[in-house]
C-alpha cells in the first residue's frame, strides 16, 4: 500500500529543492534535443522551444509557481552568463575571416539594426498600441539583457521586454531557415549574421547547430547589434516621441 | 578544465565590475566578452607564453560551454510562457508585429550580407 501521507512529503521535498528542477530542465532539454536531431535540424522543432513547452506544460498541470521553479532552475540560468563570455573563444578563431568582411559586416549591421528598430515602431503606430508597449517592444532584436536595460532607459517595461525578446529569438530561430532558403541564399556567414543581429543567443544556438561558420558570425551579430541597438535606440525615441 | 573556468567566470567578473563602475548599458557578459577576446588576439600577436599555454585548455571548455547556450535559456523561458498574460488583449498584434518585424529584417539583412561578403570563402 502506498502511504499517501509520505508520498505527499516527498513531493514537498522535491519542490523545495534546486535538484528535481535542475533534472527536469535538463531532462526536458535533452528530449527536445534528441528530437530536434532525430528530424535532422528541421528548424520549427527548436529545441529551446520544445523544452519551454514541455517544462511549462508540467508546471501548469501539477499549479507550479513559477517562483517556485526558477528558485531551483537558477543555477542552470547562472550559466548563461559565462557561456556569453565563452563566444570570445569561436570569434577568436575566425578572427582573420571576421576581418576580411569588416566592411560587409558593418553596412549589413546598421541597416539590419536600423530594420529591426522601424519595422517594430512602424507596425506598433499602425496597431496603435500604447505608448508603453511601444518603447518596451523596439529593443527586442538585441541579447535580453541589453534589451531590458534598453527598455529601462526609454520608459518600457523591461520584464515586459523580456518576454517579447524571447519570443523574437524562438520566431527568428524557427522561421529564418526557411526564409533564407525561399531567397536561395547560399552564404553560411550572411545567414547566421542575420540569425544573430535579429535573433541573439536563440539565433546563434541554431546557427551553430547548423554550421561553424554561421555560428561565429551570429555570435558577431549579436554582439555588434546589442552594441548599436543601445547607441541608436534612445537616439531614435528623442526624435519620434 | 578548472583553469579555464576560472579564467571564463574571471573575464564575466571584471565585465560585470566594469559595468557597474562605468555605469554602462551593455551588458557584464558582453563586456567579458570583448576583453577576453582582446586578450586573446594580443596574445597572439605578442605571443604571450602564459596565455599561449592556458589556450588550448579555455579553447575546450569554451567550445563545450557555447554548445549547451540553448539550455541556459530555458529557466527564463519558462517565465515567458507563464507571464504570457502580461500581454492581455495585446497578445496578438504583437506577436504580429514580433512575427512580421522579425521576418523582414532576417530576410534583408542575409540578403544585403550575402551581396557584400567577400567570394570564396572556405569552411573548415
Amino acid at each position: 500500500m502506498i502511504d499517501q501521507q509520505k508520498l505527499y512529503s516527498i513531493w514537498v521535498y522535491l519542490q523545495a529543492e534546486p535538484l528535481f528542477w535542475l533534472t527536469l530542465t535538463i531532462g526536458s532539454y535533452l528530449t527536445a534535443d534528441y528530437i530536434y536531431k532525430k528530424s535532422n535540424l528541421f528548424p520549427l522543432l527548436n529545441p529551446v522551444a520544445i523544452s519551454i513547452f514541455i517544462i511549462s506544460m508540467i508546471l501548469l498541470s501539477f499549479n507550479i509557481q513559477y517562483e517556485r521553479y526558477f528558485e531551483g532552475a537558477k543555477f542552470i540560468h547562472f550559466l548563461l552568463g559565462p557561456a556569453t563570455v565563452a563566444l570570445a573563444i569561436p570569434i577568436y578563431k575566425k578572427w582573420d575571416l571576421i576581418i576580411l568582411n569588416s566592411k560587409a559586416i558593418f553596412i549589413s549591421l546598421f541597416i539590419g539594426s536600423f530594420l529591426a528598430i522601424s519595422t517594430t515602431y512602424g507596425l506598433s503606430i499602425y496597431f496603435e498600441l500604447p505608448k508603453e508597449l511601444i518603447l518596451s517592444l523596439i529593443p527586442r532584436s538585441v541579447t535580453t539583457p541589453i534589451a531590458m536595460g534598453i527598455s529601462e532607459l526609454i520608459g518600457g517595461i523591461p520584464s515586459l521586454t523580456a518576454i517579447i525578446t524571447l519570443i523574437t529569438g524562438v520566431i527568428g530561430a524557427s522561421l529564418g531557415t526557411f526564409v533564407f532558403d525561399f531567397m536561395k541564399l547560399k552564404k553560411m556567414e550572411a545567414r547566421g549574421f542575420s540569425m544573430g543581429l535579429t535573433s541573439h543567443g536563440i539565433g546563434i544556438a541554431r546557427a551553430m547547430s547548423k554550421d561553424k561558420n554561421a555560428g561565429v558570425f551570429a555570435a558577431v551579430g549579436m554582439g555588434l547589434s546589442g552594441l548599436i541597438t543601445s547607441i541608436i535606440v534612445p537616439l531614435f525615441i528623442k526624435f519620434i516621441f | 578544465m578548472l583553469n579555464s573556468i576560472f579564467i571564463i567566470f574571471l573575464f564575466q567578473l571584471i565585465g560585470e565590475l566594469t559595468q557597474k563602475f562605468l555605469e554602462l548599458n551593455i551588458p557584464g557578459p558582453v563586456i567579458g566578452l570583448i576583453l577576453l577576446l582582446t586578450v586573446l588576439l594580443l596574445s597572439k600577436k605578442y605571443e604571450l607564453k602564459i596565455i599561449q599555454n592556458l589556450k588550448f585548455n579555455i579553447i575546450i571548455s569554451a567550445e563545450n560551454f557555447v554548445k549547451y547556450i540553448p539550455l541556459f535559456f530555458l529557466p527564463v523561458g519558462v517565465g515567458v510562457v507563464m507571464h504570457l498574460s502580461f500581454l492581455e488583449d495585446n497578445l496578438v498584434k504583437v506577436l504580429l508585429i514580433i512575427v512580421t518585424g522579425t521576418l523582414v529584417t532576417l530576410a534583408l539583412t542575409a540578403l544585403l550580407m550575402e551581396k557584400l561578403l567577400q567570394k570564396n570563402i572556405k569552411n573548415d
